[in-house]
């Protein structure tokens, strides 16, 4: 098995990983949409249906998640650029609905849609790595305040600054690494970087549902309760712990060693749970519980947000940490 | 033909754009979207209101749909007028009184033929956070044509899209509440019935 994997090109390779991927879900889906038949006979049961139609609705998630990496990958590198930027901007679509701006900063958003995205995106397909990592919080964090200031409104000024910049930082910074990842060059890795991708989102996800999962089985009380309810450390060290083993085991998809998929994995957990949290103080901010229906539905937003807030967070330092360390 | 194609060709492109910005999501509360004759009266914040509400509407509810819009601002340009015509079909109204002529009339003439309107009694834009106070066009279309449903709307966070003066519109997500019908009561004064209505807007927002 292992000698008929290594003997493919990189391309079948990806191939494989994506068909064993789409197999799984199928499998999963399957097996989910047949226990919806089960009768519900008593209270016990109910909780039970209630507990599967919220897991199948984290199946539809995941669905849409293999379904635009696979796309991704299949289309090319280009394709893949422009459709992270598109979630990109979906993403600060929503962001930017929940943080009330004033009219004076039309112009600043203007710039972070119209501007600032487009060119970072270009600077990721275009594999200018060094201005990529600085063009935003070099370039961009001195530019959106003097737009801001010359629109004349000093009312909440550092206030209204400070969420659009931390907008365009978590949505467009964070999200445009998720391809810069496939972009980046290691020795004998080429064309693998749809592998690094799928690293990345493996080991998070993996760390987050562990954690959500055994959150709700252990009932801990939560560290951080103004900001989660659910939050605890004892769960986030599980989950922390699981998602770099699960990362160390894969090591065989990555240019990694053993020793060093662990603590990528670890990084990229850590980033992507503590992201997750900040997001979530965000949030109580806005006086919402989730960016999507749930909370304040008259906004209409789908709560794209939710879903890839961790992504945001682990991707950069998953990123520079490989590009620094390995110098890729 | 060719003018007809354009207009449907501009209406695509133009409902791509505001669901791209907007979402243009509509949120059915009170009353489910149903081909009957109706008025739908919303707050105005913004020119892009009539497009807004235009886009949230069903497909099918759309062609039988007239939006009320200014004359003195749609009819500008050429484009404007163009646009209003071909593709929102739109009704237009004086908003400043000339003479003699009712401003109803064209409202009227739409409701005869069976169409449904969108409008919106505020009368001009309102910056404030709550709508102004209605003026007597929606009590007297009421008065005149009392079998057509009248159906409150809100019509949230468009003033972020483009505010006034501003040129190019940014992604911001806006909703269209519809609500429960209102009905005017035999013997209801008018400035009772204006405020209910008000009122009947005002309550979509916390839905």
């Amino acid at each position: 098995m292992n000698e008929f994997l290594r003997s493919l090109t990189p391309s079948q390779q990806v191939a494989a990983l994506f068909l064993t991927i789409f197999g799984l879900l199928v499998a999963i889906s399957t097996t989910a949409f047949l226990l919806t038949f089960r009768e519900a006979r008593n209270a016990h049961d109910e909780a039970w249906h209630a507990e599967l139609k919220n897991f199948r609705k984290l199946l539809r998630t995941s669905w849409f998640m293999v379904v635009v990496f696979w796309i991704a990958w299949a289309a090319g590198e280009t394709v893949a650029t422009v459709l992270f930027a598109l979630i990109a901007f979906f993403a600060l679509r929503e962001f930017i609905t929940l943080s009330p701006t004033r009219r004076g900063d039309h112009r600043s958003l203007v710039l972070a849609f119209f501007v600032v995205l487009p060119i970072q995106f270009w600077l990721v397909a275009t594999e200018r790595f060094d201005l990529f990592t600085v063009f935003i919080p070099v370039y961009v964090f001195l530019a959106v305040p003097v737009a801001s200031a010359l629109a004349g409104d000093t009312q909440r000024f550092l206030e209204r600054n400070a969420k659009l910049q931390w907008g365009i930082m978590v949505c467009i910074y964070g999200m445009s690494h998720v391809p810069a990842l496939l972009l980046l060059d290691f020795r004998n890795y080429d064309g693998k970087g749809a592998f690094l991708v799928f690293f990345l989102v493996f080991v998070v996800q993996t760390c987050m549902i562990v954690q959500h999962v055994l959150t709700r089985r252990l009932k801990r009380p939560p560290s951080a309760p103004a900001v989660s309810k659910s939050f605890n450390w004892y769960s986030w060290g599980l989950g922390m712990a699981v998602g770099s083993v699960v990362g160390g085991v894969l090591s065989f998809i990555t240019p990694f060693r053993f020793l060093q998929a662990l603590v990528m994995a670890f990084v990229a957990c850590a980033a992507g749970s503590m992201g997750h949290l900040v997001m979530k103080a965000l949030k109580r901010d806005r006086g919402v519980t989730a960016w999507g229906q749930r909370g304040m539905s008259v906004t209409g937003a789908n709560g794209l947000l939710d879903r890839v807030d961790a992504l945001c967070f682990a991707a950069p330092i998953f990123f520079h940490s490989a590009r620094w360390y390995f110098g890729a | 033909m060719i003018p007809a194609m354009l207009a449907k060709l501009m209406s695509l492109f133009l409902l791509g754009l505001v669901r791209v910005l907007t979402g243009a999501q509509a949120r059915w509360y009170g009353c489910p979207p149903k081909a009957e004759q109706r008025i739908y009266f919303a707050n105005h914040q913004s020119h892009a209101d009539l497009v807004m509400i235009w886009a949230a509407l069903p497909e099918e509810l759309r062609s039988i749909t007239r939006p009320v819009a200014a004359r003195d601002y749609w009819t500008k340009s050429p484009f404007k007028q163009w646009i209003t015509t071909a593709v929102f079909n739109a009704v237009y109204v004086d908003r400043a009184r000339t003479g003699e002529q009712d401003p109803l009339e064209p409202l009227a003439e739409a409701l005869e033929h069976g169409d449904s309107i969108i409008i919106f009694p505020e009368g001009t834009r309102g910056n404030a956070e709550e709508p102004q106070p209605f003026k007597a066009g929606l009590y007297n279309l009421a008065l005149k044509f009392p079998n057509v449903v009248l159906v409150p709307a809100w019509i949230d966070n468009i003033q972020r899209v483009m505010p006034k003066g501003e040129v190019v519109p940014v992604p911001i997500l806006c909703s269209v509440t519809f609500g429960t019908p209102i009905q005017l009561s035999p013997e209801e004064d008018r400035r009772v019935f204006l405020d209910r209505a008000r009122q009947a807007v005002v309550a979509l927002r916390e839905v």
